[in-house]
C-alpha cells in the first residue's frame, strides 16, 4: 500500500482576460513509501504548494490522477486518514483554540471524551496549554502555525501533509516541529512536507524529491542526493606548531594560510586529519578549531534549479 | 448529517460573535419602539403606524443581516481561506454549504423572533393586540429572506463579496418589480429585448408574493391559499438556488 501516489499529475491555471496559460505543475509521478518522511522541495513559485492542494482536492487537475491510501482522491472518505497544514494557517479567528480543536474533530465524527483527550494530547503536544482560552484571532503567527499543526493532526492520520510548517517559527519553533514530525514518524505515519528549508529536510528526511518550475528533477534518499562521501573538505585551525610541519602538510596536499600566529589548513580528506592532529599534538601545538565542509542539498539545488534553467 | 448540524452549529456561534448582527438587532429594535412614539404623534391610525412601522423594521433588518451576515459567511470564507482546512476534511462541499446555510437560517430565525417579540411588545404597550394576520405576514417576510439568503450564498461561491452584495441587493430590488417587468416585455413587439425581458421575467424570484404587510397591517384577511402557494413558490425556488450553488461550489478550483 502507498500513503500518496500521483500519476502524471498537470496543472494549468489560466491568467487575465486572454487566458494565458502557466503551467503550475508538469506532469507529475511520485510515490511516497509508507512510514518515511518525505522532503517536497522547490525554490518559490516552484509548484509544491498547488502539487498538495491537488493531492487533497482543492484543485481540479487539469490531467493526471492521484492516489491517497490506494483509493482515488476524489473519494472524500479517503480523508478520513489525512492531516494537512495549509501554507499560511488561516483559520476561525472567532474561535479560541480548543473550540477550534473541537470543530474540526466533530469534523471528523469525533465527540466526547475520547475527543476532548485528544484536544488536550494534542495542545500539550504543540504546548499551547496556556492559550486554549484565547481566540485565533490574537495568537501570532507562530501560534497559529502550532494550532495548524494541533488540528492536522486532530484525527490520528495516517498520512500528514504539510505546507512548509516551519514557516514563521523561530528556531526553537523548528526544532519543536522537526520533533514532531520525527515522533509521528516513530508511530508509523507517514509525512509529506514541502519546503525550501534545507537544513530540515538534511535533519530529518528519508527521502527528497527536488521540484524545479513544475517539473520533478531528482527524487531519492537523502544520502544518495547529497553524495556517499559528503564531507567535502575540512577547515582545520591551528596555533603554535613549527613552519616546517606546515610546509609537510602542504607537500602531503593542503592548503596553508597563515593569520598571525594562527594557520588555517585545509584538508581534502579524513585521513589527513588524523595525521595533522598526531602532528599538532607532538609538537605541543593548540587546535583551535575543526570544521567540516558538507556538500549539501544548497549545492544540489542550486545546481539543479540551474540546470533546468538554462 | 451529523457533520452538517456540526458546521451550521458553529456558524450560528460565529454569528453570535459578530458585532454586525448585534447593531443591526439593535438598530431594529429600536426603530420598532419608535413607532410609539411617532404613533402618538400622528392623531387616530396611532395602532396602524406601529404595525406599518414594526412590519417594515423587521422586513429591513432581516434583509441587511441576510445579505450582509450571509456573504460574509461564504465568500469571507473563501477569501480568508478558512475553507482549506474545511475541504481537505471528509466533508462533501455540499454539506459545507448546506451547514453554512442552515447556521445562517437559524441565525435569521432567531433575529427575526426577537424582533417579533419586540414589535409585539411594542402593540401592547399601545394597548393593541397582536394578531395572527401579523404572524402570517411575518413568516411570508421569513420565507423571503430565506430565499434571499440562498441567493445571496450563491453568489458567494463564484464573486467577491462586494459584487455578491451587489447582485443580491439588485435581484432583491427587482424581485419585488416583476410585474412591472412582465407589464414591459407585453409592450415590446418581439425582438431580443422583448426576448430578454422575459426571460428575466420567469427566471428572477417574484418577491411580491411574499409581501402582504399592507393587508396585515389593516387588518384585512389574508386567504390561507394564498400564503400556502407562495410557501411552496418560495421553498421550491430557494432549493433550486441551493442546488445551482452546489453545482458552482463542486466545480470551482479553491486557489
Ligand atoms: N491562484 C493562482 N493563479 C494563477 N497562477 C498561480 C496561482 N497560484 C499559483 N500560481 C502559479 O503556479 C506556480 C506554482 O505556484 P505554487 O504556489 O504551487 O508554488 P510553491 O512551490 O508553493 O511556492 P512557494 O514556495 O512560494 O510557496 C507559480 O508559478 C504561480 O505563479
Ligand atoms: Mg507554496
Amino acid at each position: 500500500m502507498k500513503p500518496l501516489r500521483m500519476s502524471g499529475l498537470t496543472k494549468e491555471y489560466r491568467l487575465g482576460l486572454r487566458q494565458r496559460r502557466v503551467v503550475a505543475l508538469d506532469h507529475l509521478d511520485l510515490e511516497v513509501e509508507e512510514g518515511e518522511i518525505f522532503g517536497f522541495l522547490g525554490h518559490n513559485g516552484a509548484g509544491k504548494t498547488t502539487t498538495i492542494k491537488l493531492v487533497l482536492g482543492l484543485l481540479h487537475p487539469t490531467s493526471g490522477s492521484a492516489w491517497i491510501l490506494d483509493q482515488p482522491i476524489t473519494e472524500v472518505a479517503v480523508k478520513q486518514h489525512v492531516g494537512f497544514l495549509p501554507e499560511s494557517p488561516f483559520f476561525y479567528e472567532y474561535l479560541t483554540a480548543q473550540e477550534f480543536l473541537t470543530f474540526y474533530g466533530q469534523l471528523f465524527g469525533l465527540g466526547g471524551t475520547t475527543l476532548a483527550r485528544r484536544v488536550e494530547e494534542l495542545l500539550e503536544l504543540v504546548s499551547m496549554k496556556e492559550a486554549r482560552h484565547v481566540p485565533l484571532r490574537k495568537f501570532s503567527k507562530g501560534m497559529l502555525q502550532r494550532v495548524g499543526i494541533a488540528q492536522a493532526l486532530i484525527n490520528d492520520p495516517k498520512l500528514v501533509i504539510l505546507d512548509e510548517p516551519m514557516s514563521g517559527l523561530d528556531p526553537l519553533g523548528r526544532r519543536d516541529v522537526r520533533d514532531i514530525i520525527l515522533r509521528l514518524r516513530d508511530a508509523g505515519k507517514t509525512v509529506f512536507f514541502s519546503t525550501h528549508i534545507l537544513p530540515d529536510v538534511e535533519m530529518i528526511c528519508d527521502r527528497v524529491g527536488i521540484l524545479v518550475k513544475g517539473r520533478l528533477s531528482a527524487v531519492g534518499p537523502v544520502q544518495d542526493l547529497i553524495g556517499s562521501t559528503s564531507i567535502t573538505a575540512i577547515d582545520m585551525v591551528v596555533e603554535g606548531i613549527p613552519d616546517r610541519i606546515i610546509s609537510d602538510a602542504e607537500r602531503a596536499g593542503a592548503t596553508a594560510v597563515k593569520r598571525g600566529g594562527q594557520v588555517l589548513l585545509t584538508l581534502s580528506n579524513g585521513l589527513e586529519v588524523d595525521y595533522m592532529i598526531d602532528l599538532v599534538r607532538m609538537h605541543k601545538g593548540r587546535l583551535v578549531s575543526l570544521i567540516p565542509h558538507k556538500r549539501s542539498l544548497e549545492d544540489l539545488f542550486v545546481q539543479e534549479a540551474g540546470g533546468v534553467r538554462t | 448529517m451529523k457533520r452538517m448540524a456540526v458546521i451550521a452549529f458553529n456558524t450560528f456561534k460565529e454569528n453570535l460573535r459578530d458585532k454586525i448582527l448585534y447593531n443591526l438587532l439593535f438598530f431594529g429594535l429600536l426603530l420598532i419602539g419608535s413607532a410609539l412614539l411617532l404613533g402618538t404623534l400622528t392623531m387616530g391610525e396611532q395602532q396602524k403606524i406601529i404595525k406599518d412601522i414594526g412590519l417594515a423594521s423587521i422586513n429591513v433588518i432581516g434583509l441587511l443581516v441576510a445579505v450582509f451576515v450571509g456573504i460574509g459567511l461564504v465568500s469571507k470564507e473563501l477569501e480568508k481561506r478558512t475553507i482549506f482546512t474545511i475541504v481537505s476534511k471528509p466533508v462533501p462541499r455540499y454539506e459545507f454549504l448546506l451547514g453554512r446555510y442552515a447556521g445562517l437560517a437559524f441565525t435569521l430565525f432567531v433575529n427575526v423572533a426577537i424582533m417579533t417579540a419586540g414589535f409585539f411588545g411594542t402593540l401592547l404597550v399601545s394597548q393593541a393586540l397582536p394578531d395572527a394576520g401579523l404572524l402570517t405576514a411575518i413568516g411570508l417576510m421569513f420565507m423571503e429572506l430565506l430565499l434571499i439568503v440562498a441567493v445571496a450564498i450563491m453568489f458567494s461561491t463564484f464573486t467577491t463579496p462586494t459584487l455578491s452584495a451587489t447582485f443580491t441587493l439588485a435581484i432583491y430590488v427587482i424581485g419585488h418589480c416583476t410585474a412591472d417587468l412582465h407589464a414591459l416585455g407585453e409592450k415590446l413587439h418581439g425582438g431580443l429585448s422583448k426576448w430578454l425581458i422575459n426571460g428575466l421575467y420567469y427566471v428572477l424570484p417574484n418577491l411580491a408574493c411574499f409581501n402582504v404587510k399592507g393587508a396585515a397591517a389593516y387588518g384585512s384577511p389574508i386567504e390561507m391559499r394564498y400564503v400556502l402557494t407562495s410557501l411552496t413558490y418560495g421553498a421550491v425556488y430557494t432549493a433550486a438556488v441551493i442546488l445551482v450553488a452546489c453545482m458552482i461550489f463542486q466545480r470551482r478550483d479553491f486557489r
